[in-house]
């Protein structure tokens, strides 16, 4: 019964992913939505890739990295390098910008992985910049002057679906007996080493995760932009990440979502306004740290039980029991 | 044959001699105590032989092969799972995934299994929830399954440590001051549920224990350790009665 209710809700959750990609694709096509919003909407998708893969690490594991940008370029010159220089379809270079940013998180992981804190912050935010400004002096991915010529190939179609893919992916692994390894890890890791995980290989398995799909998340990115460029993952670009899934809520993947669609919009609101838009922002976080030091869901889910709790007022509430 | 077996184990932090020649062996089935007064180095000597700390001289044997070097999740993995003296649970989580975690060596299911909720994941994920409730309701939290952990009264935290150690599957149990901070009557009904688990789950036990009367009343055999090595051993009327212990907790007759 229980695996019934399982499959149900996600029989739920597929009709609703379809309902929103038909409704925002009829809105593109019918030209409802013009060129600026569609930009945001696909902004708004690569963002909850990272935000999702950033809250895997940062959130669920209790890695506090924040060198985020770093995989996401890996994935955008990867993937741009096999589609320009080596005329791949753009799923096989998908799947290499993941794959090489995978790896990358792999071999940087298992040594710094064993600080933690400060320390690991430190580290992750240095090797961000390592990244970049390797990329930088490789002339044969365009330099300081970007990867130009790169194809169009993301539109709002592959963007969802990566998305989707992403968020599926990892959801499940939070579910499993493996993000509970993971999360056994942020809670206490004496505890979980004395229970029989092996901290060292969950901490750098959901590094390695994390890191693969900021790759996706490059690779979409620069076959958006037409261009890869060292400026675009600074780790001002970390930032931004780190500061949506604070504001999520460490270890809530819906709360990651809501953050990434909802500081994309205001960011994207504020255009306009270049010289309003960090102080809104920022005023925006101090106000959420001041009465939500958790983030907006805490480490909690969004679910239809939890919608109906605050619809249906006291009466569900205590009725539920759960 | 020994299930457990150190010998002339030694630790040095520094200068100190925290531990040394610690000789200790504990025949399957047997419920074992470790006395000592504050400092003796008893939870040091935990520490030795669950691999969070490596011994500097010595032999740790466990079911016949030897342990030394190991990490503490490949010793729990071997069989022995322990509590601790400061309780550590996962605070912020549900009591079942606490119970649950202890299950994740056991699982069967791989990496790509877990992402796409296919091939054994349904059935093991399943499986372990059913055990995990089981469990509970030996320990009668099942009814508490859905609370975060740290929401927990002192007293149940501590069943529920002992829940969960106990559902890692060990063949050696080890409980480290199991009833700091209770008081008589709570530490009357721990005793009840240790002899209880010992047989129910055909388990080998070495506890850690301030509390006399419950190492007292419960142990087969205790060792007493001072200054780092063991000074004593035998059965409860035995240590009673030993010149050595009595010296070491009440000092010297003068």
């Amino acid at each position: 019964m229980k695996l019934l209710q399982k499959t149900k809700s996600d029989i739920m959750a597929l009709v609703a992913c379809l309902a929103v990609y038909a409704i925002i694709q009829t809105l593109i096509l019918t030209d409802v939505i013009g060129p600026f919003w569609q930009l945001n909407i696909v902004l708004i998708g690569i963002n909850i890739i990272l935000v999702v893969s950033l809250n895997l690490i940062n959130g669920f594991t209790g890695q506090f990295s924040i060198g985020h940008a770093g995989f996401m370029a890996i994935g955008a010159y990867v993937s741009a390098v096999l589609t320009v220089k080596f005329q791949l379809p753009f799923i096989a270079a998908i799947a290499g910008g993941a794959l090489g940013a995978g790896a990358l998180g792999f071999a940087i992981g298992l040594p710094t992985l064993r600080l933690n804190g400060d320390y690991l912050a430190i580290a992750t935010l240095g090797l961000g910049e390592i990244i970049r400004i390797t990329i930088l002096n490789i002339s044969y991915v365009g330099g300081a002057s970007g990867f130009m010529g790169i194809p169009r190939y993301t539109d709002f179609t592959w963007m969802f679906a990566f998305t989707v893919f992403t968020v599926f992916v990892i959801k499940n692994f939070i579910d499993s007996t493996h993000g509970r390894a993971c999360i056994s890890v942020r809670e206490n890791e004496i505890a979980a080493e004395a229970m029989g995980v092996d901290t060292t290989k969950y901490k750098v398995l959901a590094f390695t995760i994390g890191a693969a799909f900021a790759g996706v998340a490059g690779s979409l990115f620069s076959h958006y932009f037409y261009i890869a460029h060292p400026a675009s993952f600074t780790f001002m670009k970390s930032f931004d990440i780190l500061t949506m899934v604070v504001l999520g809520g460490l270890g809530s993947i819906s709360g990651s979502i809501t953050a990434a669609v909802l500081l994309t919009f205001v960011s994207a609101a504020l255009a306009s306004y270049p010289e309003w838009r960090m102080i809104i922002y920022s005023l925006m976080l101090i106000i959420l740290m001041l009465y939500r030091p958790q983030g907006l869901f805490g480490n909690k889910e969004l679910s239809l039980k939890m919608l109906s709790r605050w619809t249906g007022g006291k009466k569900h509430g205590s009725t539920q029991g759960n | 044959m020994a299930l457990l077996k150190a010998t002339k184990l030694s630790i040095v932090f520094g200068g100190l001699r925290a531990v040394s020649n610690f000789n200790v062996e504990i025949a399957p089935g047997e419920l074992v105590g470790l006395i000592g007064p504050n400092g003796a180095g008893k939870t040091t000597a935990f520490n030795l032989l669950t691999g969070v700390y490596q011994p500097t001289e010595g032999q740790i044997e466990f079911d016949g092969k030897s342990t030394v070097g190991l990490k503490p999740y490949q010793i729990t993995q071997r069989g022995i799972a322990r509590t601790f003296q400061n309780i550590r649970l996962f605070a912020d989580l549900s009591v079942l995934d606490n119970v649950k975690i202890a299950y994740h060596f056991h699982v069967k299911y791989g990496l790509v299994e877990s992402m796409f909720r296919i091939g054994r994941y349904h059935k093991e994920e399943a499986e372990i929830e059913e055990k995990a409730i089981k469990f509970l309701e030996i320990f009668q939290l099942a009814d508490k399954k859905d609370e975060i952990a740290k929401n927990l009264p002192y007293g149940e935290q501590r069943r529920l440590e002992i829940a969960r150690a106990l559902a890692a599957q060990p063949k050696l149990l080890l409980l480290d001051e199991p009833a700091a901070g209770m008081n008589p009557q709570e530490t009357q009904q721990l005793m009840e549920m240790i002899r209880w688990i010992k047989k129910e789950f055909n388990l080998t036990i070495l506890l850690i224990e301030h509390d006399m009367s419950l190492v007292m009343g419960v142990c087969e055999r205790i060792y007493v350790l001072d200054y780092g090595s063991i000074i004593a051993q035998g059965t409860p009327m035995e240590i009673k009665n030993n010149p050595r212990v009595i010296e070491a907790y009440l000092g010297e007759e003068v």
